[in-house]
């Protein structure tokens, strides 16, 4: 018995300085915390080191952690967010500059199980669309930020949760009322895949060059034809030169060298992508293996195995092709014979790149060669060794299905290529999601103020307590229009304010043109956002907030123990 | 006391180690367990109800749960204590055999412990108590029956379904498309479902999760999902009418289990063993499409070889699919698991009206769709939700919305919920106490105590006065005979659960209040207990 009395006066003694440490416990916690030390006589309930904690303190983790996070990311947001340093704690120390979301919070080790509901968000925006993956987390945020003064103005966490319901779907309704969709028009539409790009783009490294990037990435896209199987877009990374010098290739470029004594070279091109072994041909039948009793033998089982590979390179011949691209090594006896024949042949071509070259070649990818009449081959008008800084590619050019095309970043450093290659990962996720649906909203502030509008209407019609969190909701959409101002060094306070009366005439288009630090009209500065997008973080980040908002206890289990393997 | 003396006043040692060990006994071991069993039911008893809060748990690795199923909070709570343990075994057995109601069977349990305490503090024999509480039960249980109701629904009438199920998931995360996700369970339940036998086997609907899209989109499939994709990235991605061959075997060369060597030692073995090698995949592949196969589903993994032997005979396949889809593939499309490529025969094929790869998002995962299948009674749910706590989450809430189908098919009696058929029990053990000549008179009493915490608890997590209100009801349903009377926990304006339509099953009810009415029991019965102290 002693030795449990202990463990709580220990434990009470904790819980009593807790308060003092933190200092923002109130009175009715206090209470709380008594009770919590009534049951004397049990000894433990959870294990060594797991704790648990109740009620408000709960929900002060949760939005403390949740808040903190958002705090984080908030300063890359809009056009002028600054980036962010991220070091790995793994060898080498790597470094990675960026200013995306999704990359800073996925680096991040967090243990506050409601900031780490707002990771996984950002994750899944990423996955899903591919952009708004900070406004996603700094909605939720904001949205947890208001409602921890609703909690503290004594509102329960369930009436604020039906009321942010009620709230993001008539947010979501009002934003649908202004939608823009120029699907029927083909030059509209393309201008406004356009316009998204260049919006998600000013906000990244590559704003310099935005409307270059924009036409990039708008190409590529427009190539897929409406799949969304970003696969098909190869992006190469080459250090050097400037990122002006990046250019979309409508052909194929693959990353290997040719091998020796092989035409460099080739026009019209047949080509046959295959997955075989083409080093040692291993006889797959298990427990087979080789016993002899002489070295003559040897010998003779050697020259089978070569005439075996021969017949193997004859066969390959046989399809009338010149050129053979292969997933796995091509030992050099083959490669000779292939040299010999006058037919490329490219080794080691990974899994994505054969099949990228298959799809770009209307290739079929074999791995057997006793039927040449049935096999596809691919086409190309030409293949050419390019050279790209000091490397040298394959080029495949005039290729027949044009789905498949490979955009090559050129930059100053790998820093500066990994984060141009994110930025533009977003706009093609972004451009292919717009594809299939095609509505568009205005971009800079223009989605929350109109939904600001209408929640604030909504507000006012509600009757009950649930009218508070509805405002509260209200409150947090306006948030992201603040901050960007702010990242922008604005006066945040004015230009919201403005907008806001803009905004109160029917019809407006005002949203916050950063570059001149005033109000302006979204649709003639073609600035425009994917409604997708925004709709997935309005449902998301209020889903994220309702989750954590229904939190009243968060028991945590003892970290498992690890043994030092070093 | 674990310390005696022989006769010669020597002593010897019949406990090892005493001293480090602690000893509880008599009355202060029972008062140590119930302060136990007491201290989890109060953490369960914030999440009950449609306004009851939910816990976030973190895992020893780091990886967070939020939930608020009491089955899965306590098992993922890493308990210590072995009280403590038996309610959590309490919980998981609820979970078992009824699927709903586990919080509720805690906070029950909870509540008769702390009854049980105030009757020993009376001097009363702890065996008494649970004597007592075993009448009472009986009363409460029959009591139960009497205010059921029967309660028809067909295939055609799934609406009363739907209204239980929606009870269900009120009190969860996904009560924002209850409507959606009841109707959605029902619809699963009820292909699935035996209504002759009245049985259902849950196991045929698979409840598959993925991220992304919204909550809504949450869709029944009439077939299988399976997260894999064609074997060859060339393959056609849709098969209209697929006759599908169900493989255990690998498209690979026979591994006999005996060990064997085969040897070379010519030039002419080495040339006959490739030929045959050759002919290996050759037969496998036309033995497949000989029976007519359309598509190939194969638990292993396929050569290189076989791969594109394959997609050049135009046969779509799939590889490394796990044993348990195999299964439900097989039951869904009619096939059989055909172990050896010799025993392919047109009959034991799968027939399916469409099989479809479809992708999501901007990553290239891929799932394969097995739809409009010969035999429709193996069915798929396809939760999508904003992140991967909500689609735990909400495959946590389907579960129990699928458990309380099944329970209705069996048995279609309801009770009314929101705590009435609580307060109905109460007032029926209250009026059978009297009757009672023994000491056992007052446990009934208390039991009827205990049954009036569940609605104080539903009304105190609505932030409603939890004794005006529960007294209020109590005396409206003594007052209008009428046992519907319950918590208004959504503040509908009304206390008629009949009206609000809640309901819950019989079974579930009877089942929470005879398990709690058993472990409380074991508890009580308990008066030593002795466990190494800390170490």
């Amino acid at each position: 018995m002693s030795s449990s009395i202990s463990y709580w006066i220990k434990d009470a003694a904790l819980f009593l300085f807790l308060p003092l440490i933190q200092g923002f416990i109130r009175a009715p916690e206090l209470e709380l915390l008594s009770t919590a030390l009534y049951p004397m006589a049990i000894e433990r309930i959870l294990k060594d080191d797991a704790n648990e904690e109740k009620g408000e303190r709960a929900r002060m983790a949760s939005f403390v952690g949740a808040i903190a996070i958002t705090d984080l990311v908030k300063t890359t947001l809009g056009p002028k967010g600054m980036d962010k340093i991220l070091q790995s704690t793994g060898r080498g120390q790597e470094v990675t500059v960026t200013n995306d979301g999704a990359t800073i919070l996925k680096s991040l080790h967090i243990d506050n199980p409601a900031a780490k509901v707002l990771i996984d968000i950002s994750k899944v925006q990423d996955d899903e669309v591919g952009d708004g993956t900070t406004s996603v987390v700094v909605l939720a945020g904001e949205l947890l930020r208001e409602a921890e003064k609703l909690v503290a103005a004594k509102i329960h966490p369930m009436t604020i949760i039906s009321g942010y319901r009620m709230a993001a779907e008539c947010a979501c309704n009002a934003l649908l009322q202004r939608v823009v969709d120029n699907k029927d028009n083909a030059v509209k539409f393309k201008m406004d895949l356009m316009k998204i790009a260049m919006t998600t783009l000013s906000s990244k490294i590559l704003s310099q060059d935005k409307v270059y990037f924009a036409q990039l990435a708008v190409d590529a896209v427009m190539r897929l034809k409406g799949s969304t199987n970003l696969e098909a877009i190869q992006i190469i990374k080459k250090p050097g030169g400037s990122l002006s010098d990046s250019f979309l290739d409508e052909g194929f470029i693959l990353d290997k060298k040719i091998g020796l004594g092989q035409p460099k070279r080739i026009e019209n091109a047949k080509i046959l992508v295959a997955n075989t072994a083409m080093d040692t041909d291993k006889v797959k039948i298990y427990g087979a293996r080789v016993r002899v009793d002489s070295m003559s033998k040897v010998a003779e089982i050697e020259e089978a195995e070569k005439e075996k590979m021969r017949e193997k390179v004859q066969k390959i011949i046989a399809h009338g092709i010149n050129c053979f691209v292969n997933r796995q090594l091509i030992y050099n006896f083959p490669e000779e014979l292939f040299a010999d024949a006058g037919i490329l042949a490219i080794e080691h071509a990974d899994f994505d790149g054969i099949e990228r070259l298959a799809l770009v070649t209307g290739g079929e990818i074999a791995s057997t060669f006793d039927n040449p009449e049935s096999v596809k081959l691919g086409h190309c008008k030409l293949i050419e060794e390019i050279m790209i800084g000091e490397d040298k590619l394959i080029h495949f050019s005039g290729v027949e299905i044009g789905q498949a095309c490979t955009i090559v970043l050129r930059g100053a450093s790998h820093h500066v290529l990994d984060e141009a290659e994110r930025s533009l990962h977003d706009a093609l996720c972004v451009l292919s999601q717009t594809v299939n649906d095609t509505r568009v909203v205005l971009g800079a502030g223009w989605p929350e103020m109109v939904m600001t509008k209408a929640v604030d209407e909504l507000a006012r019609q509600t009757p009950g307590k649930k009218s508070h969190a509805i405002e509260a909701f209200s409150r947090a959409l306006i948030a992201i229009p603040t901050i960007i101002a702010d990242n922008a060094g604005l006066d945040s306070a004015d230009l919201v304010a403005q907008l806001r009366a803009e905004h109160h005439k029917k019809e407006c288009n005002a949203g916050i043109d950063v570059i001149t630090g005033s109000v302006g009209d979204m649709a003639e500065l073609a600035i425009s956002e994917s409604f997708k997008v925004k709709q997935a973080v309005l449902l998301s980040a209020t889903e994220a907030a309702e989750m954590i908002l229904r939190v009243d206890e968060i028991i945590t289990c003892a970290p498992r123990k690890r043994e030092d393997r070093m | 006391m674990a310390l005696a003396f022989d006769e010669y006043g020597r002593p010897f040692i019949i406990l090892k180690e005493q001293d480090q060990k602690t000893r509880l006994r008599g009355i202060e071991a029972q008062k140590a367990n119930i302060a136990a069993g007491k201290a989890v039911a109060r953490i369960l008893r914030t999440s009950l109800g449609p306004k009851g809060m939910d816990k976030i748990l973190q895992s020893p690795d780091g990886d967070v749960t939020i939930t608020n199923d009491g089955a899965t909070i306590l098992e993922q709570m890493d308990v210590d204590n072995q009280i403590a343990k038996l309610l959590v075994e309490l919980s998981r057995s609820q979970d078992y055999e009824i699927g709903d109601g586990t919080t509720g069977v805690v906070v029950m349990a909870g509540a008769l412990l702390e009854q049980a305490e105030r009757l020993l503090e009376c001097g009363i024999h702890p065996i008494r108590i649970a004597e007592g509480y075993e009448m009472a039960s009986k009363i409460a249980v029959e009591h139960l029956v009497h205010i059921s109701q029967k309660f028809d629904f067909g295939a055609a009438n799934i609406e009363p379904l739907v209204q239980t199920c929606m009870t269900t998931l009120s009190s969860k995360i996904v009560n924002r498309c209850k409507r959606h996700l009841a109707e959605i369970s029902v619809k699963a339940v009820i292909a699935v479902a035996d209504l002759e036998r009245k049985d259902v086997n849950l196991d045929m609907i698979k409840v598959e999760g993925k991220v992304g899209g919204k909550l809504e989109d949450t869709e029944l499939i009439y077939g299988i999902t399976v997260d894999k994709d064609m074997s060859h990235p060339q393959m056609p991605k849709q098969i209209e009418d697929a006759k599908i061959a169900i493989l255990t075997c690998p498209f690979e060369p026979p591994k006999p289990k005996t060990k064997h060597k085969v040897e070379i030692d010519t030039v002419e073995k080495f040339q006959t063993l490739r030929l045959q090698e050759q002919k290996y995949f050759d037969d496998m592949v036309q033995k497949c499409k000989d029976v007519g196969a359309t598509l190939v589903i194969c638990q292993w993994g396929f050569d290189d070889e076989a791969n594109h032997l394959l997609m050049n005979r135009n046969l779509p396949a799939v590889r490394w699919v796990g044993g348990v889809e195999l299964e439900l593939i097989a039951i869904a499309t009619g096939g059989r698991i055909v172990p050896r490529f010799q025993e392919l025969t047109p009959e034991k094929l799968g027939r399916a009206g469409m099989v479809r790869e479809k992708s999501f998002g901007t990553t290239k995962d891929k799932m394969l769709y097995i739809e409009h299948c010969a035999n429709s009674r193996a069915v798929t749910i396809f939760i999508r939700g904003g992140n991967k706590m909500m689609i735990e989450e909400t495959k946590r809430s389907i579960h129990d919305a699928l458990c309380v189908a099944r329970n209705l098919i069996r048995n279609n009696a309801i009770v009314y919920g929101g705590g009435s058929a609580e307060i109905s029990c109460s007032i029926a053990v209250e009026a059978a106490a009297d009757k009672y000549p023994g000491v056992e008179q007052y446990a009934i009493r208390a039991f009827a105590d205990a049954l009036d915490s569940v609605p104080m608890a539903l009304a105190e997590n609505s932030g409603l006065q939890p004794i005006e209100t529960l007294s209020a009801v109590k005396s409206q349903q003594i007052k209008d005979n009428n046992p519907h009377y319950g918590i208004d926990c959504n503040d509908v304006g009304t206390n008629d659960m009949r009206q609000q339509d809640v309901f819950e099953t019989l079974i579930g009810k009877q089942q929470q209040i005879l398990l709690a009415t058993q472990v409380v029991k074991m508890i009580l019965k308990i008066d030593d207990v002795i466990s190494p102290s800390e170490y």
